[in-house]
């Protein structure tokens, strides 16, 4: 064997001893031989035509027509190989591709991080799943001064990258209003100037805001276009959706929103959600809005972060753990 | 012989044979072996494919030519198509596959020596040469 590696620089010698004993350590240096060529990126048709030009040494009467069946062979591999090489680059770009968008979700995530308020009486459970690698929905909390909890939670028109950077640019913006009681009106009415010019026509955001008083537990809200969220009731032991309308962000400059307000009950429950909860598909068939309230309900006993992880779990089996649109769902629980 | 310059149009596909044939004939007379002929055929496809495919007219001429070796084929395809936008982008493996333009360029410069591309509003060319070793 310790002729090996002097052998694999010499193709014809490796055949004709191959062609003479039929050993299986030919063999086993042909092995070696297509290793040395991967190493030195040789291409196919280049073995190729080395083996051609050894079979010409080794048998100069080679019948013309096997000759000739070479030089279709090589021209075959040849063709062949600039394609396949083609391919090659484009895998490993794709790849180079997949691991910026992958540091361009970690980013994202960063970025639109937001914490969940710890407030004595009211449980607050928050879950945010995309569907591919950059998130469309968004969901923000803040609290004011007084403790007064403001929830956003939002949807772009579409997904992937184009969502997430737009996301990023309406989250900025709340961030740059003041802290003290903003109220949902004031609030959409604000983003919908910012969205309207800054973004060019066809991205829209759906979005509904929420202002928690946590001393009168009255809940101001108005929407864009947004989802209809529920609100489970504990004195009819019913959800009810909760009312209301608006125009989408960016549509129309200068749109003016509705506020409404609703009494918050002890035991009572504010679901919110995006069309990722609702609209999900397992196999041809969608699923209602009720199945998803029932499974709130199965579990509203829970902390609301475990009724959102379980109803998450529930609609990612159905769906054969494939998530078609980005999931976000917010619960805020009443307890005292 | 040197200096001869061998032109062949292209309009439809069957050119393509034509223009590979040529430069095999041209290549074998030079005393390229039959495996470079193999590969300058395979750039002539490429090539003459590209004008066919989107310019819809041009040539691919041939020229014998004197530098780092004795003796080289020059391979030359011109097209009045619209041109490229930015050749680096179809310089790219697999823009091709996306973009439509250039496909196969990378490739003819992997199988060439040398590799050059002029291109402006009124038309692309590209210049390839193999040299005999």
């Amino acid at each position: 064997m310790s002729s090996t590696r002097q052998n694999i620089n010499n193709y014809k010698e490796l055949l004709e001893q191959y062609i003479n004993t039929m050993d299986e350590a030919s063999l086993y240096q042909a092995e070696q031989y297509s290793k040395a060529s991967i190493q030195h990126n040789v291409s196919p048709d280049k073995i190729i035509e080395e083996h051609y030009k050894a079979l010409v040494e080794l048998f100069p009467n080679l019948d013309e027509r096997v000759k000739a069946s070479f030089q279709f062979l090589i021209q075959t591999m040849i063709s062949y190989s600039v394609n396949y090489q083609q391919t090659e680059e484009l895998r490993e770009k794709q790849l180079e591709l997949k691991t910026e968008i992958d540091v361009a979700a970690n980013m994202q995530n960063t970025l639109l991080s937001t914490d969940v308020p710890k407030v004595e009486n009211i449980d607050i459970g928050a879950k945010s799943v995309p569907a591919k690698l950059m998130n469309g929905d968004y969901y923000h909390f803040v609290q004011d001064d007084e403790g007064n909890i403001g929830t956003a939670i939002a949807d772009v028109i579409g997904k992937g990258i184009p969502a997430a950077f737009f996301m990023s640019m309406i989250k900025y913006a709340m961030e740059s209003f003041p802290e003290d009681r903003m109220y949902p009106k004031i609030i959409l009415e604000l983003l919908n100037r910012v969205v309207e010019r800054n973004v060019e026509s066809g991205m829209f955001v759906t979005m509904f805001y929420g202002l928690y008083d946590i001393n009168k537990h009255e809940f101001y809200y108005a929407t864009a276009g947004h989802e209809p969220g529920f609100i489970y009731r504990s004195q009819i032991q019913a959800f009810e959706e909760i009312d209301a309308k608006g125009l989408l962000l960016g549509v129309k400059k200068d749109t003016k929103y509705n506020q409404y307000v609703t009494h918050i009950q002890q035991g009572d429950m504010i679901v919110l959600l995006t069309d990722g909860v609702t609209e999900c598909r397992s196999g041809d068939r969608f699923i209602e809005r009720e199945e998803v309230l029932e499974v709130i309900d199965q579990y509203k006993e829970q902390s609301a972060q475990n009724i959102v992880d379980n109803v998450y779990k529930y609609l990612e089996r159905l769906q054969d753990f494939k998530l078609r649109d980005d999931f976000t769902l917010l619960i805020l629980k009443r307890n005292s | 012989m040197k200096g001869a310059l061998t032109t062949v149009p292209i309009y439809k596909e069957w050119d393509i044979v034509g223009a590979r044939q040529s430069g095999r004939n041209m290549a074998k007379d030079l005393g390229f072996s039959t495996v470079d002929q193999a590969r300058i055929a395979t750039a002539i496809s490429e090539l003459a494919r590209n004008i066919y495919l989107y310019a819809g007219q041009g040539e691919v001429s041939f020229e014998e030519v004197q530098g780092d070796t004795p003796v080289g084929l020059k391979i030359i395809a011109k097209d009045n198509g619209p041109g490229i936008d930015q050749i680096s982008k179809v310089l790219e493996d697999g823009y091709s596959t996306s973009g439509g333009l250039g496909a196969g360029l990378p490739g003819v410069k992997r199988l060439m020596d040398d590799f050059d591309i002029v291109s402006n509003e009124n038309g692309t060319t590209v210049t390839v040469v193999m040299w005999l070793r």
